[in-house]
């Protein structure tokens, strides 16, 4: 009976000591930019995977991911600052320390992914209304009046941006949340949820008619993925130690979007095309000094590379490189 | 077990139903036929419940589906083959048959359904692992009556089964019909092919710019000379 369970076993406990082994080794190893990069990565994967189950599975295009993760970021950054702090500064420098932060944490991310949730709900129930275009624009607006509504919220730094945030979060706990996050939205997608997410996306009025009520899901589907928004945002604030309207913009939206195009759909290929979304404009960085030019043409190449990969891709070229393939992709 | 009482439909300004009565007995095949734009697909979107009467009411089983909504509906036992097959296309054939028995609990009863759909529909299980957009129309239609028999409906909405096909399909999609209603189900079947529907049919009503001008048994109406000119060809 649990030989059946062996494979899944060995596989998480093989995932728990790469993940303690890059904990213990990394930060040895890299210096403090490359990990930083690597935390992003990590948010990133996270990001790219909830908006996947919005965009790619729901077939819901959305493109104000960024809102949810300020949420998330905002509400939790501000509950350190003004209470977490104080909570836990009476345990400074004991043995307990590390292990209440962590447990704080834990906590902290729930919480700013309910916070985001809430503002799935929110979005999600326009949705119900609205298709295609029109859906797009109003998320779009959502992500923007977010960003404004904390440019100008006082308490949370206004326009000078929220500094100070105790950096709780490390490598190693992003890292499992992004497992813990890809885990449970592979799960979602092959469960009767994640089929009746993917019948809505396919025709709505077909889903309808074999008993699916798709209003609920919809919304089932902003909300759960804002709520990975929220955790990610949690993640983020709390390593950066200091987060800026302007963090969660348009443009960090559209990077994800971007993502999840380029990933095809596909949960596999989406963390790939994160990896490599986020990676590819530091890697640029080094173009600059070794070509010896006068100017950095940093982005340049990176558009240009966004491009090629569009244009070659056509029907998921990630996709192509990753062996086997379940579930769907984006619509055609 | 399905009964429409004197019902009017809009659609914004426009009236598409006026007065609209029928019934559907339990067991029977039950045609509706009636030239583009008479009305005939409103009454199908009518009784599942995407869209609601001005007036008037429906009644399945003796209880009124005005307050029930459409994915409740499909739970009370009713399943509807939309216009135009409408199957998930970058869904499997397997995985369109598997959501059609959404409703349906325990891995056995989804089991024994599955293969009633593939005894009925040979053609689903040779190529249940192929994507649906890629089957022809033929097998979408049977793939879209398949999905919807997956739910074990006890009535079954049949919008244009023919549209689109070529003769011989159009033969067999007719000859499934009777095989359905063979395993007890009742069917309410909207047709242009008056001919064909009429031939599977035990009772049939014409419709005309959304009011029922006729109605009788399917014999009679094949025979009537009035439908005959305008819906037989001859």
């Amino acid at each position: 009976m649990w030989a059946h369970y062996l494979p899944r076993l060995v596989l998480y406990v093989a995932i728990g000591s790469v993940l303690v082994g890059l904990d213990v080794g990394l930060p040895r190893l890299l210096n403090a930019y490359l990990v930083q990069i690597l935390v992003f990565v990590a948010c990133n994967i996270v990001l790219a995977t909830s908006l996947n189950l919005i965009n790619g599975i729901a077939g819901q295009f959305s493109i104000g991911h960024a809102g949810f993760m300020a949420i998330g970021a905002y509400a939790t950054a501000w509950l350190s600052t003004t209470h977490g702090q104080r909570l836990l500064a009476p345990y400074e420098g004991q043995r307990l320390e590390p292990l209440l932060i962590v447990a704080y944490l834990v906590v902290l991310m729930f919480l700013g992914g309910l916070a985001a949730a809430l503002g799935g709900l929110l979005i999600g129930l326009p949705s119900l209304r609205l298709r295609g275009d029109y859906l797009a624009i109003a998320t779009l607006g959502f992500g923007e009046i977010i960003r404004v509504l904390l440019l100008n919220l006082e308490p949370v730094g206004g326009a000078t941006g929220l500094r100070g945030i105790p950096q709780y979060s490390s490598l190693f706990l992003v890292l499992v949340a992004a497992v813990v996050t890809v885990a449970a939205l592979h799960n979602l997608g092959n469960s009767v949820h994640g089929r009746s997410l993917l019948a809505i996306r396919e025709d709505e009025t077909a889903a309808e008619a074999l008993g699916i009520d798709c209003a609920h899901y919809k919304t089932s589907a902003f909300v759960i993925g804002a709520f990975f928004a929220g955790v990610a945002g949690c993640l983020y604030a709390h390593y950066t130690q200091f987060i800026h309207p302007r963090s969660f913009d348009f443009m960090k939206s559209i990077e994800l979007v971007l993502i999840v195009v380029l990933g095809g759909g596909n949960l596999r290929s989406v963390i790939l095309a994160a990896v490599a979304i986020t990676l590819l404009p530091e890697g640029l960085r080094l173009v600059k000094g070794a070509l010896h030019l006068p100017f950095d043409p940093r982005m340049a190449i990176y558009s240009a590379l966004l491009i090629a990969a569009m244009l070659v891709r056509r029907e998921r070229v990630l996709q192509a490189v990753l062996p086997g393939r379940k579930g769907g992709g984006l619509r055609e | 077990m399905l009964c429409l009482r004197d019902v009017d439909v809009h659609y914004g300004p426009i009236q598409a139903l006026h007065g609209v009565s029928l019934e559907v007995a339990e067991g029977q095949v039950v045609t509706l036929i009636g030239a583009n734009g008479a009305g005939k697909s409103t009454v199908l979107r009518l009784v599942s419940g995407l869209i609601r009467p001005t007036r008037g009411e429906v009644l399945f089983e003796g209880a009124s589906l005005a307050r029930v909504a459409a994915h409740d509906i499909v739970a009370r036992g009713v399943s509807h083959v939309p216009e135009g097959r409408r199957v998930f296309a970058g869904l499997t054939v397997l995985e369109n048959l598997e959501m059609g028995a959404y409703l349906v609990r325990g891995r056995a009863a989804i089991r024994a359904a599955l293969d009633e759909v593939f005894e009925l529909f040979p053609r689903l299980r040779e190529r249940r692992g192929q994507r649906a957009g890629t089957l022809s129309g033929g097998e979408q239609q049977m793939l879209a009556i398949g999905r919807a028999l997956m739910g074990r409906p006890r009535l079954l909405l049949l919008d244009e089964p023919s549209l689109g096909l070529a003769p011989n399909l159009v033969q067999s999609i007719f000859g499934v019909i009777a095989g359905i209603r063979q395993r007890g189900v009742t069917l309410l079947l909207v047709e242009q092919n008056a001919h064909m529907a009429l031939r599977v049919a035990d009772r049939g009503y014409v419709l005309e710019t959304g009011r029922i001008v006729l109605h009788d048994t399917a014999e009679r109406l094949a025979a009537d000379p009035n439908v005959r000119a305008a819906y037989l060809g001859e």
